[in-house]
């Protein structure tokens, strides 16, 4: 889709970016996206790590595989969440004021944060997946300690609660300028017969993700809690089921709401690329209403082996699963391709990136609509199926909306993409699709995922993934070089 | 069968919305009139949507049943105890006949573990999870005779990837 022709001007028809606008705060979130893009790059390089020890080309000792994989893991959730809030802050400061205190005071959490949880894996040797499923945190035997655990928890609650302050702010916002969060979602234009323009699609977006999102990190904190005070004060138990639910329920949330607030992107830059205005119609109302719904209902998709969960939770759970890939595909995938076909878009790093991000969502939805079907999840659950399905969203999906968005700043320098970069483009699409593809076919044959060695006949998935793996992050540090050196001057 | 169907349907969806996009992406060198590109979306749109909606309630219908928790009211002719624990599995009894109703009664003894069979083709046939303080039945008939493993697909700390278990499936009678 790049092309050596192409332009970083926007369309003439509606010049709303001719670069990213200069707004109050563009330093700080440019600040946000370059710790975002490291940590990407770092992570990734993990994730390398833990493909090449499967396939045997290193050889990596288990307890250090699973801290990696644990770092990995919650790392990649943390960072989708920080690079999404600060694609959704820069946004939706264009519509009601929010304050660049409180996104000073997340950041500051999150670093302090990411301290103690780094100091938790990597010096205490902690290492309980980012599920921490209850007991697991307080139950190493004797891999890790107390201090590890505590370390741990905190910090992923230090996290959560720089989050909440954001969350917070954004609902304070949202509400002083629209009046209500139901006007705010488009309710009077969507369900009455308001004629009054209806909240632009970035507020909607924020709107939604603000709701959910508060009363996830509410409900991680309480198991976070529970567990750490488990961990100091092993007679406190905690039900081993609620615990899993409080966990997916804040698990699945967050990390769908790092999509919602990076499409935020997709939404305000393609339009001033193609001229056409990506507009809040009733059926975008309708859907991200529903969207919100059924996201936070749709989390049981998680438990389906767990069958001590209520019958009625696990059918709840497949058949959101189901519809909650409706406003996917028929809404925000079918506005996309209206909004870029036959308009005359020049591509370039920017419009690539994020067009490819939606298309990585909507492929997505296929292999994560089959795990949500129970009669197939009994035989894929906890393969590498999963992390085949959630890898498309996750690299193809909302890292490309962060990297199309890092691109998009770096316009306001005057930079345009290099051949490099246009190579790079390719060879993490290329690397992505390839890596996750790896994954599911190793789940269709059964390979178990988070197993830190392999058995000979699973090492042929593993070497496709490892090759496709270095493929995506040698494009994603050309993405992060090349963002890093344009960061100086998008907060100038 | 269930690993064929999810591979297949990903398979051909996935290459088709993968083309779309890129005929779309190929068509943006030309233009052409917003309106009458709006409203052709539009159509599409919604017969996306109703396509969709009509092709996922038998889905959704048919594959409810066949889930896994079902009362089957017959009395199985051999009860497994199947114990997790941090690293190893404990069966009791580790051995069973094919073509016989086996109810394996699944626990953890200390921390959350997935009790996962594996056929003698090394493919994943059921699943449950091991929990503490709860118990889940899985109720299976094995065909054929051999040695059936049992991996643990829930993390569980360091040793995780070691639990494996063997249940000889005998001929039947």
């Amino acid at each position: 889709m790049t092309s050596s022709a192409s332009s970083v001007q926007a369309a003439p028809e509606k010049p709303a970016y001719s670069g990213a606008p200069a707004i109050p705060g563009r330093g700080l979130v440019a600040t946000y996206m370059g710790i975002t893009a490291i940590v990407l790059a770092l992570l990734m390089v993990f994730g390398l790590i833990m493909r090449a020890s499967q396939a045997g080309y290193i050889t990596v000792p288990p307890n250090r595989f699973y801290q990696l994989l644990t770092a990995h893991g919650i790392g990649m959730v943390a960072i989708s969440g920080l690079g999404g809030a600060g694609v959704m802050w820069y946004f939706l400061s264009r519509y009601v004021t929010l304050s660049r205190g409180i996104l000073i005071a997340n950041l500051v959490c999150f670093l302090l944060g990411v301290v103690l949880v780094l100091g938790a894996i990597f010096v205490g040797g902690f290492a309980a997946a980012w599920t921490f499923l209850f007991p697991l945190p307080a139950r190493s035997l004797g891999v890790w300690g107390t201090g590890a655990t505590t370390s741990y928890l905190i910090g992923v609650l230090l996290v959560g609660v720089g989050f909440l302050l954001l969350y917070l702010d954004t609902g304070r916002a949202i509400l002083r300028t629209y009046g209500s969060l139901g006007s705010a979602l488009g309710w009077p234009q969507a369900f009455g017969k308001s004629t009054a323009a209806p909240p632009p699609p970035a507020v909607v977006a924020s709107t939604v993700v603000t709701i959910i999102n508060i009363p996830a990190i509410a409900v991680g904190a309480v198991i976070l809690t529970m567990s750490l005070v488990n961990a100091l004060a092993p007679g406190f138990r905690v039900n081993a089921l609620l615990a899993k639910n409080l966990i997916y329920f804040f698990g699945h949330v967050f990390i769908n709401s790092t999509i919602y607030m990076s499409v935020i992107g997709v939404y305000e830059i393609l339009p001033a690329f193609t001229g056409r205005p990506w507009k809040s119609s009733k059926p975008f109302l309708l859907a991200w209403t529903a969207t919100m719904l059924m996201v936070v209902a749709v989390f049981p998709h998680h438990l389906f082996m767990d069958y001590a969960n209520p019958t009625w939770a696990h059918v709840l759970g497949q058949v959101l699963s189901y519809t909650s890939s409706l406003p996917v595909l028929a809404v925000t995938a079918a506005a996309t391709l209206a909004n870029v076909y036959r308009s005359g878009i020049k591509w370039n790093l920017t419009t690539s990136l994020l067009f490819t991000s939606i298309m990585g969502w909507s492929v997505g939805v296929v292999p994560a609509v089959m795990d949500g079907t129970i009669a197939i999840n009994r035989v894929m659950h906890n393969t590498l199926w999963v992390p085949g399905h959630f890898h498309i969203y996750l690299l193809l999906g909302v890292v490309a909306m962060l990297f199309g968005f890092m691109y998009f700043l770096g316009l306001s320098t005057g930079a345009s993409d290099s051949a490099l970069d246009r190579g790079a483009f390719w060879l993490y699409v290329a690397g992505g699709i390839g890596f996750a593809v790896s994954f599911l076919a190793a789940g269709a044959v059964s390979v178990p995922r988070r197993w830190a060695v392999h058995d000979a006949s699973w090492m042929t998935y593993d070497r496709l993934g490892s090759a496709f793996a270095l493929m995506v992050v040698l494009g994603a540090i050309a993405f992060v070089v090349a963002f890093i050196r344009r960061a100086r001057a998008i907060g100038a | 069968m269930e690993q064929r169907i999810a591979i297949l349907v990903s398979a051909i969806v996935g290459t088709l919305v993968i083309a779309v996009f890129a005929i779309v992406a190929r068509s943006a060198h030309t233009t052409g009139s917003p309106d009458d590109i709006a409203a052709a979306a539009t159509r599409w749109r919604r017969t996306t949507f109703w396509g969709l909606v009509v092709l996922f309630i038998p889905a959704i219908a048919f594959s409810l049943t066949r889930t896994p928790y079902g009362h089957d009211l017959r009395t199985p002719g051999t009860v497994v105890q199947a114990t997790g624990h941090q690293w190893v599995w404990e069966l009791t009894p580790s051995a069973v006949r094919a073509g016989e109703l086996i109810e394996i009664r699944v626990t953890g003894a200390d921390v959350n573990h997935g009790f996962a069979v594996y056929d003698t083709n090394d493919r994943l046939v059921t699943q449950t999870q091991a929990m503490p303080g709860f118990t889940n039945v899985i109720r299976w008939v094995f065909t054929p005779p051999g040695t059936y493993r049992v991996r643990c697909l829930e993390y569980c700390g360091l040793a995780h990837h070691t639990m494996v278990a063997e249940l000889t499936v005998t001929a039947a009678q």
